[in-house]
């Protein structure tokens, strides 16, 4: 395919899946590796290597916004993100030595995971919420804005559970050049019994972090061309920014089950053919 | 914090942007193929290699400078945070970031 053509395609298609990802939370990575295998048929090692770097930049700028609200707590942020960069440059590490069927394979099932965690409805029991006696002593507890010039205060638990969840996330992350979004929030909302709200932002702040942590491994390993990286990066950037105005002005309940079954059916699609070996 | 991210992120933006329009202005007629696998490594460990192609006008290694920028970015907030904390006499957290930071340098120095 011609250059400025590819780079064209590229860079559309790099909108869409950030405007897939922001709209369902599970970032533009999860969209973009499997757009730019199935349908561009690029090496896998390239499509993630693309989206590592993309990652970095929708984190990076998501937070900014996230962290003047207060919602964000840095120091369980910093905590975790013990975890999630060992994690990561452990994976990196797998990445480089895993044959590029079994990274196929793994794709599609952390994206079958994101979609089912994705479609799962936030739980508040109302019951009075449980902590462990470490949140004081490593300053772990806070307390975000309730929206009427009051602030709520909030203990975390589990930290130890908490802290294992967020390695692997980091190792999924630095194996398959994602976020791994749904992970994190994950290990902090349902684990660690954070409030969704902080989870979320938490979360969202340390995915730039993690990324970093694996970003010297790949771009060593040549996984980051700067042909795909350019298009990749920008128009991922530019879909998230977009994607995010969206979801401030619009109910997107329903788009958001149509993206989930989107991402089901590219899932299905990425184990098939990593299988038999089309990727 | 928020405020270094967004800088960071413009930044790099901007210089990926640049090095793009070279890149296809430099390509314009070529074919590009990215079925099969070919690895072309940027040692961190020898920056000096990596400047002396961006001074001799190569839009790969400009597109390459704005992605490590990007990368910088995150590594930076760490340092700030690290800094916040000193400032706070959290002596916990200043371990816990340059940790973190550790880490980070690891990864990007001494990778595979």
């Amino acid at each position: 395919m011609p250059a400025p053509l590819f780079t064209l395609l590229t860079f559309a298609g790099a909108i869409l899946a950030g405007l897939l990802g922001a709209l369902t939370g599970l970032g533009g990575g999860v969209v973009l590796v499997p757009l730019l295998t199935l349908i561009f048929h690029v090496d896998i090692r390239y499509a993630i290597g693309a989206s590592l770097i993309s990652v970095i930049a929708t984190s990076s700028g998501a937070a900014a916004a996230y962290v003047r609200e207060g919602f964000s707590n840095v120091r369980i942020g910093m905590f975790l993100e013990v975890a999630t960069t060992l994690g990561a440059i452990l994976g990196a590490f797998l990445a480089t030595r895993v044959p590029t069927r079994a990274l196929g394979v793994s794709f599609g099932l952390v994206l079958l995971y994101s979609a089912w965690l994705g479609r799962r409805a936030h739980l508040d029991d109302g019951s009075p919420a449980k902590f462990s006696p470490w949140s004081d002593k490593l300053r772990l507890s806070g307390t975000y804005p309730n929206g009427r010039g009051g602030e709520i205060g909030y203990r975390v638990d589990r930290i130890a559970e908490g802290f294992a969840t967020m390695f692997c996330a980091g190792t999924i992350s630095g194996l398959l050049g994602i976020g791994s979004g749904a992970v994190k929030v994950l290990a902090m909302d349902r684990v660690m019994r954070i409030p969704f709200k902080v989870s979320t932002t938490t979360s969202n702040f340390m995915i730039g972090v993690t990324a970093a942590a694996s970003a010297g491994i790949y771009l060593k390993r040549g996984y980051v061309d700067p042909g795909l990286a350019f298009p990749v990066m920008l128009g991922v950037l530019g879909g998230s920014l977009l994607g995010a105005r969206i979801l401030v002005e619009a109910r997107v309940s329903v788009l958001r089950i149509l993206f989930s079954l989107v991402i089901v059916a590219l899932g299905i699609e990425m184990i098939v053919n990593s299988w038999i070996g089309k990727l | 914090m928020g405020r270094l991210l967004q800088f960071g992120v413009l930044l790099a933006s901007t210089v990926v942007a640049v090095g793009g329009l070279l890149y296809v202005r430099d390509r314009a007629h070529s074919v590009v193929d990215y079925r099969s696998f070919v690895s072309r490594p940027v040692d961190l460990r020898h920056p000096d290699q990596l400047f002396h192609k961006l001074t001799s006008g190569d839009s790969d290694m400009l597109i390459m400078l704005g992605v490590l920028l990007l990368v910088a970015t995150p590594i930076a907030r760490v340092v700030f945070a690290a800094l916040a904390f000193a400032i706070e006499r959290d002596r916990l957290y200043v371990a816990i970031s340059l940790f973190v930071l550790a880490v980070l340098m690891f990864g990007l120095l001494h990778g595979a």
